[in-house]
C-alpha cells in the first residue's frame, strides 16, 4: 500500500514536489553556498579592495604561491594529517577490535573513555594539550622537519582515532561471527584469524575512517592553535593570523586553493565508495543498489 | 560471541595495549592535570603549586563570568533552535526525496561541513562587514530605489547607512548557524527516514493537513532523532571559539574565549583550568540530560 503510492506520479510524501519545500532547500542552499562561492569568485578580482567586480587576474594566486610560510603552512598541514591519519588508523581499528570482539573487565569504562574525546569541548582538549607539552613532556625545540611537529601529530591523533573506532565498529557489528569459527576450525590461529579474514572486512571502514581522520586533522584549528609553537604552524593557524589582520584578496585566493583540494578529496571519495558512502551510510537504500 | 580475554591473552594485550596507552598518556593524563590545576594557585610567573584551593571555582561564580556561562547557553540555544527550524524542513525533504538525489542532497549539505572551518568563517566576515557583500548589494538597491522614485517625482531616499552586521550577537548566532547547520540535518534525516510512511498517509488519509500531520505524526515519533540533533548541535555551539572570536565584538565573548585568554593572555591556568572543568560539567550534563529523555521515551514506548 504504502509502496504503491510513493512509486504514484505524485504521491502524497513526495515533499520534495512542493513549492514551498523547494523554495527553501534553496535559500538554505544559498546560505550554505553563496558566501564560499563569492569567496572564490572574488579571489580573481583584480581589486585590491575586493569589493566591486574590477577584472580577472591570476596575481593573487602568485602572490600565495611567493608567499613561503603560506606554503609551509600548507605543508605541514598536510604532513600532520598524513602522519596523524596513519596512527589514528591503526590505534582506531585496534581499538575497535578489542572492544567488539572481548569481554573483559573495565569494558565499559574503556568504552565510555573511548567517547569522552568525541565529546569533550575543542577549547578543553586544547587546554589540556598545552599544559601536557607546557609541563609534563616538553617537545623537544630545534627538531627537523617533520619531527618538530610532534606535538601536534599526537594532538591530533588524540582526538581523531576515537572517531576512527566507531567508523570501524560499526563495520564489524555486521560481520557473521561465524567466519571468524570456520577459520578456527580449519585451523588459523587468532592473528591468522584476524589478518585474513577480519582486517579485510574491516576494509572500507578503514578507508572511511582514513577520510575522516584526515578531514579532522586538515580541518582543527583551536586544538593546533594551542599546540602550535612559532616555527610549527599549519594553514588554519596562519589563515586565522591573516584574517584577523584583515580581508584581502590573498586569504580569497589560498582559501580557494583548500576548497578546491577538500572538493577533488570528497570527489576521490565518492569515485572510491559511492556518494552514499561518502555521505556517511546515511542513504542505505542508494548504496545497496 | 564476545570471547572471553584469558582464551587469547597474547591478542587481547597485544590489541588492547596500544590504544588504552595512547588513550591515557596523551588524553586522560592531560585533563587530569588540568583539573588539578583547577584547584591551585599562581605563585610566579609560571609556578603553579597545588593547594586545593576552590578559589577559583568561587571566582567562576562571580556575576561577571555567570553572566558570560548564561549568555554561551543562551546563544548556543538560540543557535540549537535556528538549526531545527532551517533544517527540519532540509531534512524532510532529503528523506522523501528519490534515493538517487537523496545521496546527491546529503553531500551537498556535508561537503561545507568538511570545508575549513576557519574558511567558512572568513568567507562569512567577506559577507556581512561594513564594505561587504550584503551592504553592497542593499546599497545599491537603495540607491537605484532612491533614482527610480525621484524619476516618479517623490523625494529621494535619505543616504543609505551601512547595516552593522559584523562584529555583533547577531553575527556570532548567524556564523554559528551556518556552521552547525550540517550536525542538526543529519541526524534529523536519519530519524525521519527510518519512519514508518504509512503512518504519515494514514494520517493525511484521515483528514489531517499536512501541517497538522507533522506536529501530530511526525514530529513525537521522531522526537529521539531531534533530540539527538539538539545535543549534537548544542554541544559544539556551546564550547564554540572560532566564531565568537573572528564575528563577534566585545561583548560577545563566550565561554571557550574566556578561557583562552586565561591560558594565553592573562596567564591564569588555575582559573582558566577551572573555566574548563566548568565547561566540561555543562557539557556532560547535557548529554546526561538526553539520555535521560531517551530512556523514558523508550521506556514509555515498551
Amino acid at each position: 500500500m504504502s509502496k504503491r503510492s510513493l512509486r504514484s506520479a505524485s504521491g502524497p510524501l513526495e515533499y520534495l514536489r512542493r513549492w514551498p519545500l523547494q523554495a527553501w532547500l534553496v535559500m538554505v542552499g544559498l546560505f550554505l553556498y553563496a558566501p564560499l562561492l563569492t569567496l572564490m569568485a572574488f579571489s580573481f578580482n583584480d581589486s585590491k579592495r575586493n569589493i566591486v567586480w574590477k577584472g580577472f587576474t591570476l596575481k593573487y594566486y602568485e602572490k600565495v604561491l611567493q608567499n613561503d610560510s603560506l606554503i609551509a603552512a600548507f605543508g605541514n598541514s598536510l604532513t600532520i594529517a598524513a602522519i596523524s591519519t596513519l596512527i589514528s588508523v591503526i590505534l582506531g581499528a585496534m581499538a575497535a577490535l578489542v572492544l567488539w570482539r572481548f569481554k573483559f573487565k573495565g569494558k565499559t569504562v574503556l568504552d565510555g573513555a573511548m567517547a569522552l574525546p568525541i565529546v569533550v569541548p575543542e577549547i578543553c582538549m586544547g587546554v589540556a594539550m598545552l599544559v601536557f607539552f607546557a609541563k609534563v613532556m616538553p617537545w623537544p625545540t630545534g627538531l627537523p622537519w617533520p619531527l618538530n611537529l610532534g606535538a601536534i601529530i599526537i594532538a591530533h591523533v588524540s582526538f581523531s582515532f576515537p572517531f576512527v573506532a566507531v567508523v570501524v565498529r560499526a563495520r564489524l557489528a555486521s560481520f557473521n561471527r561465524e567466519l571468524e569459527e570456520a577459520a578456527k576450525d580449519l585451523g588459523a590461529g587468532e592473528f591468522m584469524t584476524i589478518r585474513d579474514v577480519l582486517i579485510p572486512h574491516m576494509q572500507p571502514s578503514l578507508i572511511a575512517g582514513a577520510l575522516l581522520a584526515f578531514t579532522l586533522s586538515l580541518d582543527d584549528f583551536v586544538i593546533t592553535f594551542f599546540t602550535s609553537g612559532p616555527d610549527t604552524v599549519t594553514f588554519p593557524v596562519k589563515v586565522y593570523s591573516m584574517v584577523r589582520f584583515s580581508v584581502t584578496p590573498e586569504v580569497n585566493a589560498a582559501s580557494t586553493i583548500l576548497i578546491v583540494f577538500t572538493v577533488i578529496l570528497t570527489a576521490l571519495a565518492i569515485r572510491l565508495q559511492g556518494a552514499a558512502a561518502v555521505a556517511g551510510g546515511h542513504a542505505p537504500d542508494a548504496s545497496s543498489k | 560471541m564476545e570471547q572471553s580475554w584469558k582464551r587469547a591473552k597474547a591478542i587481547f594485550a597485544i590489541i588492547l595495549g596500544p590504544p588504552l596507552a595512547w588513550l591515557m598518556l596523551f588524553f586522560l593524563i592531560p585533563l587530569a592535570i588540568v583539573w588539578v590545576y583547577s584547584f591551585g594557585t599562581n605563585v610566579g610567573l609560571t609556578e603553579i603549586a597545588f593547594t586545593g584551593t576552590f578559589s577559583n571555582y568561587a571566582r567562576a561564580i562571580e556575576p561577571l563570568y555567570v553572566g558570560i556561562f548564561l549568555k554561551s547557553v543562551g546563544v548556543a540555544g538560540l543557535t540549537t533552535l535556528l538549526c531545527l527550524i532551517v533544517g527540519f524542513p532540509v531534512a524532510l525533504a532529503i528523506t522523501f526525496a528519490p534515493d538517487r538525489l537523496k545521496a546527491w542532497l546529503i553531500l551537498l549539505v556535508m561537503l561545507p561541513f568538511w570545508t575549513n572551518l576557519l574558511i567558512r568563517t572568513y568567507a562569512l566576515i567577506a559577507v556581512l562587514r561594513t564594505e561587504g557583500y550584503v551592504n553592497l548589494s542593499l546599497g545599491w538597491l537603495w540607491t537605484h530605489a532612491s533614482g527610480l522614485m525621484t524619476m516618479v517625482g517623490l523625494s529621494p531616499l535619505t543616504r543609505f547607512e551601512p547595516l552593522e552586521l559584523l562584529h555583533n550577537n547577531f553575527a556570532v548566532v548567524f556564523g554559528l548557524v551556518y556552521v552547525h547547520l550540517p550536525f542538526m540535518v543529519l541526524p534529523l534525516y536519519s530519524a525521519l527516514d527510518r519512519l514508518d510512511r504509512s503512518l504519515l498517509e494514514a494520517s493525511l488519509d484521515l483528514g489531517a493537513g499536512h501541517i497538522r500531520t507533522m506536529m501530530m505524526v511526525v514530529v513525537p515519533l521522531a522526537l529521539p532523532g531531534i533530540a539527538s540533533g539538539i545535543l549534537i548541535t548544542f554541544i559544539p555551539a556551546l564550547g564554540a571559539y572560532l566564531t565568537p572570536d573572528l564575528l563577534g565584538g566585545p561583548d560577545s565573548q563566550m565561554i571557550a574565549n574566556i578561557i583562552e585568554r586565561q591560558f594565553k593572555r592573562a596567564n591564569d591556568w588555575p582559573f582558566g583550568a577551572a573555566l574548563s572543568f566548568l565547561l566540561m560539567y555543562m557539557t556532560f550534563i547535557a548529554i546526561a540530560l538526553q539520555a535521560m529523555l531517551a530512556k523514558r521515551k523508550t521506556e514509555a514506548g515498551s
